[in-house]
């Protein structure tokens, strides 16, 4: 009985063996290797039936003659990314950082400019999108290409909030104590002060200390209406209906649209976020050409579609945002769909990206976040169980300890 | 009381499998909804086999638990042995004691520590990508050694020592006795090492946040990262096909155990 569950085990070791022997075939022959990080669930990945994005830019360079492979992994939020590459034990050819992001990075000198003349598809780029907070474009210093932009806006549900607080399209519907516990807020601090800081019409990359202090008064003084501090829990709680009100970006709510109706959406009139995540080549990349030939790839009808169709997310490509296709595809989901992914803004409309802050505001920013998340009338009630149940403990062993002694005497 | 004990009883059980139970529901549930079962259906199935990139994080993950466990075990098990042997108490104390402290420490204090060393070295050595794959075995086969070790020694200490003693004086060299005798009689310690430093590798992510290089991405890492968007449901039909697996192995493994303990008392 034993020997075969010893053969079982010699068996599955050489087939893993085997297994593992084929993956790292790296080294083997011309392959050139690209490595692409990119965020999670942000690519059309062959799910659904949808086209294999990947896979099509292999075909395309196999049809150049170029024998290339795609190593794709994903990073859940900018600063992972971004600190898996400042460690510098890691080499990428593209990375898709966000706006304050990629001004961090050209800051620090980590990322290579990108030759904009050899990408033939760069021409279809909105010209508003192919600069960060409204500089000259220069087009000698490209060091970003636009991947995927978004606003964000509030979500609720038409059943439970009243036509009327809807109406007023401001974020202050979520400081609204009718709906007290069934609100949401963003779980990350830049975002959270920025509802606030939209609110009251303050400049979102203030570097000014009280401008910062008091947006935590009125986030400590909308603690108590808030169900809870989330990120992707949104889209179930949102569908479910265990909360009503959310800030979110456009492009999910149409995805959070698709599984229950009764959602609707806003652009707050006070203004609003918009981000821009760009395709970078970081420094060291050793396939810089085949990096420039992604990039265009994915810039191309086909590809570019393709992820519009599967993220949802507004596209700054013309070729996806004028093809009928993807207008009607998007259309089918929600009717009003192009008008939230690419709103047409009134003039003078409040429209900002997060900048890179400097380094004392964003501690300071850190700072007053845990605060607000430590402050919490139910922690105490938690401290005081946990003190007492320690000193019960302590009392039992110390009184064991004590009685052991005296018998031993 | 037998009432009582028997609520108590359902409680745990239902705290334990409550959330399984769910988990594999929605596997089947016919819409992305988490909230309500639209209707059975095994959509995220097909999905799931439809989907290259999580083939390749799940392939990945197998791989390297797999390979952790196998050399984890080897090491393991021969630092059991020498430890076992030991003649000095203090030592064996002291050094039970520093095999223990990784499996103590906080796994984030391993992570990033064998981090800056795999950083630091592969900066020493000029290499350009100084974490990968390797690193990331490296580190898996470092926090599986101390559950190897603590698995395997009390199955020495159980073991009667005359035994190899016994094979040395009818004629085996040392290392033959250790094959020929030891060896059997630790084999249960040595496969409930084994597999408990797979199931750890398997479900690492701490560790793995921190080691994992450009060329290699494990599933918890491809989970991990899901959480700007929302996760998709082929996520909760992988889970219930790997719960499967290893209901299934359990059940074997008990039922096969059940018999050769019949054989056993057969052969007495």
């Amino acid at each position: 009985m034993k020997k075969t569950i010893w053969k079982i085990w010699v068996i599955a070791i050489i087939a893993l063996g085997a297994a593992l022997l084929s993956s790292c075939d790296g080294g083997k022959g011309d392959e050139i290797v690209l490595n692409v990080y990119n965020w999670g669930e942000y690519i059309s990945d062959g799910s659904e039936g949808s086209p294999d994005v990947n896979k099509m830019f292999e075909d395309y360079c196999k049809e150049q003659g170029l024998n290339v492979r795609v190593n794709y992994t994903t990073f859940d939020s900018n600063e992972s990314m971004y600190n898996k590459l400042r460690s510098g034990a890691v080499s990428y050819d593209i990375v898709i950082p966000s706006d304050y992001m990629i001004e961090r990075m050209v800051k620090e000198d980590m990322l290579e400019k990108i030759d904009v003349s050899k990408l033939t598809n760069y021409q279809y780029v909105y010209d508003n999108f192919k600069t960060l907070y409204g500089r000259e474009y220069d087009a000698e210093n490209v060091y970003f290409v636009p991947y995927f932009v978004g606003y964000v806006g509030v979500i609720y549900n038409t059943k439970y909030v009243s036509e009327e607080d809807a109406a007023r399209q401001s974020w202050d519907l979520l400081w609204d104590e009718k709906y007290s516990g069934k609100i949401l807020q963003f779980n990350n601090p830049r975002d959270a002060f920025g509802t606030v800081m939209y609110k009251n019409g303050v400049d979102v990359n203030t570097t000014d200390k009280a401008e910062w202090e008091s947006a935590l008064e009125e986030l400590k003084s909308q603690k108590s209406l808030i169900q809870s501090y989330v990120m992707d829990e949104i889209f179930n709680k949102m569908k479910n209906e265990s909360a009503y009100i959310a800030p979110y970006y456009a492009g999910d709510f149409i995805s959070m649209y698709e599984e229950n109706d009764d959602l609707a959406f806003y652009f707050p009139k006070e203004g609003t976020n918009v981000f821009l995540d760009g395709m970078c080549i970081p420094k060291g990349s050793e396939n810089k050409e085949i990096a420039q030939m992604y990039i265009d790839f994915m810039l191309s009808k086909e590809a570019a579609t393709a992820n519009a169709e599967m993220v949802y997310y507004a596209t700054p490509n013309k070729l996806v945002n004028e093809n009928p296709e993807y207008i009607e595809y998007m259309t089918s989901v929600h009717e009003d769909a192009m008008e939230y992914l690419d709103p047409r803004f009134e003039e003078g409309y409040v429209q900002t990206y997060y900048e890179n802050l400097d380094d004392d505001t964003l501690q300071l920013m850190n700072t007053l976040w845990e605060e607000l998340k430590i402050d919490t009338s139910a922690g105490v009630g938690i401290y005081i169980a946990c003190g007492a149940v320690i000193l019960v403990i302590a009392a039992i062993v110390i009184y064991r300890v004590v009685k052991k002694k005296k018998r031993m005497y | 009381m037998k009432a009582l004990s028997r609520a108590f009883l359902i409680l745990v059980f239902g705290i334990l499998y409550i959330p399984m139970a769910v988990l594999v529901l929605f596997s089947f549930n016919s819409s992305k909804s988490t909230g309500n079962f639209t209707g059975f259906s095994l959509r995220w199935y097909t999905e799931l086999f439809s989907t290259p990139a999580t083939f390749a994080a799940l392939r990945n993950t197998l791989i390297l638990a797999v390979c952790s466990a196998i050399i984890a075990t080897v090491i393991g098990t021969l630092a059991a042995v020498g430890i076992h042997k030991m003649k000095n108490r203090y030592l064996k104390k002291a050094v039970m004691s520093v095999t223990n402290i990784p499996m103590m420490n906080p796994d984030i204090v391993t992570g990033i520590s064998m981090m800056l060393l795999f950083v630091f070295v592969g900066g020493m050595l000029g290499l350009k990508n100084s974490l990968s794959f390797w690193t990331m075995l490296i580190a898996h086969v470092t926090f599986n050694l101390p559950y190897v070790i603590l698995s395997v020694l009390p199955k020495l200490r159980q073991m009667d020592s005359h035994l190899p003693e016994a094979a040395m004086d009818l004629g085996c060299t040392p290392v033959q006795a250790f094959f020929k005798v030891e060896l059997h009689a630790i084999l249960p310690g040595i496969l409930t090492g084994m597999m408990m430093a797979f199931t750890l590798s398997l479900d690492d992510f701490v560790i793995s946040f921190f080691t994992s290089g450009s060329d290699f991405q494990t599933l918890p890492l491809l989970i991990y990262s899901m959480t700007k968007k929302d996760v998709t449901p082929d996520m909760y039909a992988l889970s219930t096909i790997m719960m499967a697996v290893i209901f299934a192995l359990m059940i074997l493994t008990n039922f096969k155990s059940k018999r050769e303990t019949k054989k056993a008392k057969a052969d007495r």
